[in-house]
């Protein structure tokens, strides 16, 4: 129950079909990471469990602690608790990074409750802190004109105030520098709880240097294709993708 | 006097209307028996209604501009107008005094603590004439007049002819004839020298009666070196059939002084808004015109500023909101007639769904004048690929010592932004109103803190009407 739990989902856009069955199981507390190789449907998997429209979905089911959000809003599904760091984070003219976190706690409050404005602020200084974002940041436009690594922290720090059960984060440390993969790094693993289970995507072992995760997936051609534990990531980029599809061949005959 | 029963309520703040019974009531439709009634209940002075009826053959010479302007304006029908309603000429100067219906119309509206809170004066007008109106008596004893239209051309003509009818002749165009014709309402305001009015001075206009047609006249004098704020609020419930709303604003802001003009409008999407506003500026006097145009069918108004004296400064803000259905057509004029003189025009539009904005300026600096300088921008906002925006910017600027800066952008809100936002928990409103409120953000800060609120939370109300 306690899971972010992905059953024979299978999403086609047009004619396309992009996922193929795909089956995963986040368990509360948990860290997977998902790898493979380009277009093979990991940002389609994120959008769709977002509750991206453009996508069809043909079948399947997607539970979030033993509740079905396949077919609601995006908006119902962050409430649900569902996070997602954007692969490209898009920017929002003239809306600041403080009142647009703001903005985002607000949806939540019921309609009797008001956010506590120093508190507010207080807190996401310190986030911003942990996440070494200068203050200045706070009434910049959101991710406009930011550098490929300032959206990617933006993303994380939002992902710190939301509070999120579920976190996917999709290619979170491409573009990041060395320092900048640390920090943001960092703060991931200060997420990390009991009470939170997350999916990062991602091409590149290093970051599992960091973020170590309790299982890793490599997905090929919309699906799953094997799972293991973190050595998996570190034999994925000895050898290659090939190595996967080589296996697969000989499963497949 | 008359039932307070509520017919229609609305979770808008606006839409709502009393059964209100009227003792003066001109009929339907427009001939001269109309101004002759109109004239006859104001007891009006005979070159007052000389000039009524003068407006009223322009109004009937003149065609319909629809060679430029939209064709929508053919459906209005003027013969199912009412011109005239009222309970009487006498506004109250307490809130106890105004009928019930028409107190509790503003109470809901939040006038009465508005008043209280930040406001120097207000005039309350309900359909043609003022329920209510009262100023501070500090003000009263520095000289400043703050009074509906028919009280002013009864009891200050000395003040107030020499202006009336003077900034915006009863033949610019169709409908400032018409409102020549049949004026009512609307505040005259005056200024003595160097009297500097710290808090606004606020009227509202509110519609309250099906076919009515409100002809509001309002008149600003700002002597020299005196300083005036003045802000306006609309409403009028949502009704089947179509309203107009046509009135006529002058402003006069003799040497050295200055004048903000502030409006409000949240009209309901029936209301035909066709309105003529124009200042003349002397001799270092600046006039602001900040405008927010949210809601009604159409309207087309082009706030302007004759600069009239050397150094004077004229300025439009104006934002327009044209939301599913509805034509936004504004605009603004400039028109240098001194030396030194500048002018800014800032216009930020938003259309939403089948809405549609378009801008229409005028900048005028003619070849002879030395040191004059313009600046405009046009911003378009697009939520939604049915939108439609247009702009017209006309300027024409001769003669070698004058400059001028022009810029121009369309930006559109992206089915993927709104995503991004709703990801985060905003609803398709809320996403929108932020992306529109970060639009006009920049501007928005120069208003009076205020009108921002006020502005922010129209904004909001008009997204969560056009998403389903
Ligand atoms: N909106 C769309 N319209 C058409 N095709 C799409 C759309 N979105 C995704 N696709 C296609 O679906 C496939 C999977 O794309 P996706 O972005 O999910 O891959 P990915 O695994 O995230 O790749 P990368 O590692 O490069 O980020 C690609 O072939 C892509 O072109
Ligand atoms: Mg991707």
């Amino acid at each position: 129950m306690d899971s972010l739990h992905i059953e024979k989902l299978n999403v086609s856009i047009g004619e396309k079909s992009i996922l193929n069955d795909f089956t995963l199981t986040v368990p509360k507390g948990e860290v997977h990471a998902l790898m493979g190789p380009n277009g093979t449907g990991k940002s389609t998997l994120a959008k769709v469990l977002a509750g991206h429209q453009d996508y069809h979905t043909d079948s399947g089911s997607v539970l979030l602690d033993g509740k079905e959000i396949l077919g609601k809003e995006p908006d119902e599904i962050s409430h649900a608790g569902l996070f997602l760091a954007f692969q490209y984070p898009l920017e929002i003219p003239g809306v600041s990074i403080a009142n647009f976190i703001r903005a985002a706690i607000e949806s939540r409050l019921g309609a009797e409750e008001s956010l506590d404005a120093p508190a507010y602020y207080r807190r996401l200084y310190e986030k911003m802190d942990l996440l070494q974002i200068d203050r200045k940041f706070t009434s910049r436009s959101l991710n406009e004109g930011f550098s490929g690594g300032e959206k990617k922290r933006a993303e994380i720090l939002q992902m710190a105030m939301l509070e999120p059960t579920y976190c996917i984060l999709d290619e979170t440390d491409s573009g990041l520098d060395i320092d900048a993969l640390k920090v943001v790094s960092n703060g991931v693993n200060f997420m990390r709880s009991n009470e939170r289970g997350s999916l990062i995507i991602t091409h590149y072992q290093r970051l599992l240097d960091y973020i170590v995760p309790d299982v890793v997936h490599v997905m090929w051609d919309g699906r799953i294709v094997k799972s293991g534990g973190k050595g998996l990531a570190l034999e994925l980029e000895e050898k290659g993708y090939d190595w996967v599809k080589d296996e697969l061949a000989v499963a497949c005959s | 006097m008359s039932a307070t029963e509520t017919i229609d309520l609305d979770f808008e703040k606006g839409n709502f209307h009393y059964d209100t019974e009227y003792d003066y009531d001109a009929g339907t439709g427009l001939s001269e028996a109309t101004i002759d009634y109109i004239s006859g209940v104001k007891e009006e002075d005979s070159w007052v209604r000389d000039f009524r009826m003068k407006g009223l053959r322009t109004f009937t010479d003149k065609p319909m501009p629809t060679h430029w302007a939209t064709r929508d304006l053919d459906n209005i029908d003027f013969n199912k107008i009412r011109y005239y309603l009222s309970k009487g000429q006498t506004p109250s100067r307490t809130w106890e005094e105004v009928p019930e219906d028409v107190k509790n119309t503003f109470e809901r509206l939040g006038i009465p603590e508005q008043e209280r809170k930040f406001l120097a004066g207000v005039e309350a007008q309900f359909d043609s004439e003022a329920a209510y109106s009262r100023m501070k008596d500090d003000l009263a004893k520095e000289g400043v007049i703050f009074v509906g239209s028919t009280e002013g051309l009864r009891e200050h003509p000395e003040i107030f002819r020499r202006w009336f009818g003077k900034v915006i002749p009863t033949s610019d165009n169709k409908f400032s004839a018409l409102n020549s014709a049949v004026f009512s309402g609307g505040s005259f305001i005056y200024v003595p020298p160097g009297v500097k009015v710290k808090q606004p001075l606020q009227a509202y206009f509110r519609i309250n009666a099906e076919n009515f047609g409100q002809f509001e006249r309002t008149l600003i004098i700002a002597d020299e070196g005196s300083e005036v704020t003045y802000m306006e609020g609309c409403t009028a419930p949502k009704f089947e059939t179509s309203t107009l709303h046509s009135a006529v604003v002058e402003l006069v802001a003799l040497k050295g002084a200055k004048i903000q003009y502030i409006t409000v409008q949240n009209w309901s999407n029936n209301v035909f808004n066709l309105v003529t506003k124009r200042a003349r500026a002397e001799e270092e006097a600046e006039v602001k015109w900040i405008d927010c145009n949210i809601g009604s069918r159409l309207t087309m108004k082009y706030p302007g500023v004759i600069l009239k004296g050397r150094k004077a400064r004229g300025e439009v803000l104006s934002i327009a909101l044209a939301g599913d259905g509805q034509h936004q057509d504004t605009g603004a004029k400039m028109i240098h007639a001194a030396d030194e003189t500048s002018s800014n025009i800032i216009a930020k539009s938003i259309s939403v769904g089948t809405g549609r904005s378009s801008y229409r300026g005028i900048v005028n600096v003619p070849r002879n004048l030395k040191g004059c300088k313009n600046n405009t921008e046009c911003d378009a906002l697009l939520i939604n690929s049915n939108s439609r925006t247009d702009t017209y910017p006309a300027i024409t600027v001769r003669g070698d010592g004058n400059s001028v800066q022009h810029e121009a952008s369309v930006s559109k809100v992206s089915a993927e932004q709104i995503f991004y936002m709703r990801q985060r928990g905003l609803s398709e409103a809320q996403a929108m109103s932020l992306s529109v409120n970060g639009f006009v953000n920049d501007l928005v800060r120069e208003f009076p803190m205020e009108y921002s609120v006020e502005l922010k939370r129209l904004i909001e109300m008009e997204m969560e009407g056009s998403v389903g």
